[in-house]
C-alpha cells in the first residue's frame, strides 16, 4: 500500500510545484514507484515543470467523470520509468472534483504506487480540501518571509483541524548571506514561530530557474545545492536519518572560471 | 576577512537587523490570527452577555461595542457596554 503525501503552503509562489517535481523525481531515482497528482485544477503547472506538457491526453477530471481510465490518464516519465503524472484539467475549476473523488482516486493509486504526491493549489478553499483530504502526510512549504510564514501557520492550523497529524515543514529559498547579515529569518526563527517538525531546508538556487526553463528535474545534478537538498528530503521520507545540510554552490576552479567568462 | 568587510559595510549602510523586525511583526500578527474568532461566535457571546447583564442593569443595547484587541503579546476581549440605569429588584419577603 502506497503513502499519500500532500504538498501545500497557503501562499502561492513559495515553491510547492517545484518541491513536488523534485521530491517525486528524487524518490523515483531511488527506485520508488511514484505518482504525482496535480490538484490545481484550472491552473495546471506541474506538467510544464516536469516537461511533460506535450504528452497530456486525459486529465484528472476525465478520470473522475469516467471519460478515461486512470491508467490512460497517467503519463509515464521516460527519464524516470517509475514516475507518473496525473495532470490537472486546465479548462475546469476546483468544483469539478470533490474530496471524496480524491480519496477514491488515491485509494486506486495506492495499489500501484509506493508514493502518491499531491500538488495542492494555493489558498485554503475547495482545492486545498481536495488535495489534503486523501493525504496520510502533509508537507508545508514556506519561505523565510513574513507573509509566507503567516500563511503556513494558518495552513498548519487547518491541517490540525482536519486531523492530519503527520505534518512536516520545508523552508525554501533560504539565502545564507542574508541570514548571516541579519536580514532574513533563519530556519530556527521560522521553527520557533511555527510548531511543526522540519523535513528539509532548500537554499535559494538559480539551478531551479534553469531546470524549470528546460522542464528537466534537478535532482540528478550534484552541482545544484537545491537538488541535493531535495534528495535529502526524499531520503528522510524513506525513513533515513539524514542530517540537515545547508548546501552551497561549489566554487571550484571551473565554476569560478565560468563566472569570470559570464562577467565579461 | 569578508566578515570584517561586511561589518564595515554595515557601519555605513542601513542593512542588517531587518529580520528582528520581521520576527516581531510576524509574532504579533500570529497572535491575532491564532485567536481569530468568527463573527458569528462574537455575536453570540455579545447576545448572551447582554442577556445576563440586562438582568441586573438597564443597558443601551445599540451602544454595545465588542472587539478583540491585541496587546504586546496577548489578546483581550474588550466590551464597552453603556449603562442607562440599575434595575430595581423586588425584595423578597
Amino acid at each position: 500500500m502506497g503513502k499519500v503525501i500532500v504538498i501545500t503552503s497557503g501562499k502561492g509562489g513559495v515553491g510547492k510545484t517545484t518541491a513536488v517535481a523534485n521530491i517525486g523525481t528524487a524518490l523515483a531515482s531511488m527506485d520508488q514507484k511514484v505518482a504525482l497528482v496535480d490538484a490545481d485544477i484550472g491552473l495546471r503547472n506541474l506538467d510544464v515543470v516536469l516537461g511533460l506538457e506535450n504528452r497530456i491526453v486525459y486529465d484528472i477530471v476525465d478520470v473522475v467523470e469516467g471519460r478515461a481510465k486512470l491508467k490512460q490518464a497517467l503519463i509515464r516519465d521516460k527519464r524516470f520509468p517509475s514516475l507518473c503524472l496525473l495532470p490537472a484539467a486546465q479548462t475546469r475549476d476546483k468544483e469539478a472534483v470533490s474530496p471524496e473523488d480524491m480519496v477514491r482516486l488515491c485509494n486506486n493509486l495506492k495499489e500501484e504506487f509506493d508514493f502518491i504526491i499531491i500538488d495542492s493549489p494555493a489558498g485554503i478553499e475547495r482545492g486545498f480540501k481536495n488535495a489534503v483530504t486523501p493525504a496520510d502526510m502533509a508537507i508545508v512549504v514556506t519561505t523565510p518571509e513574513v507573509s509566507a510564514v503567516r500563511d503556513a501557520d494558518r495552513v498548519i492550523g487547518l491541517l490540525e483541524a482536519m486531523e492530519k497529524t503527520d505534518s512536516k515543514l520545508i523552508v525554501n529559498r533560504v539565502r545564507s548571506k542574508l541570514v548571516d547579515r541579519g536580514d532574513m529569518l533563519s530556519v530556527e526563527d521560522v521553527l520557533e514561530i511555527l510548531s511543526i517538525d522540519l523535513i528539509g531546508v532548500i537554499p535559494e538556487d538559480e539551478h531551479i530557474i534553469i531546470s524549470t526553463n528546460r522542464g528537466e528535474p534537478l535532482v540528478n545534478n550534484n552541482d545544484a545545492p537545491a537538488g541535493r537538498s531535495f534528495m535529502d528530503i526524499a531520503r528522510r521520507i524513506l525513513g533515513e536519518d539524514v542530517p540537515m545540510n545547508m548546501y552551497t554552490e561549489k566554487e571550484d576552479f571551473f565554476t569560478k572560471f565560468k563566472r569570470f567568462l559570464r562577467w565579461r | 576577512m569578508s566578515v570584517i568587510i561586511d561589518a564595515i559595510k554595515r557601519l555605513f549602510t542601513h542593512e542588517g537587523g531587518s529580520k528582528e523586525i520581521a520576527k516581531e511583526r510576524l509574532k504579533l500578527v500570529l497572535i491575532h490570527d491564532r485567536t481569530s474568532i468568527s463573527t458569528e461566535i462574537i455575536d453570540q457571546i455579545k447576545e448572551e452577555m447582554i442577556q445576563v447583564i440586562s438582568k441586573h442593569l438597564e443597558i443601551d443595547r445599540d451602544g454595545v461595542e465588542f472587539s478583540l484587541e491585541g496587546e504586546e503579546n496577548s489578546v483581550a476581549l474588550v466590551a464597552n457596554i453603556p449603562i442607562k440605569g440599575v434595575r430595581r429588584h423586588k425584595k423578597k419577603n
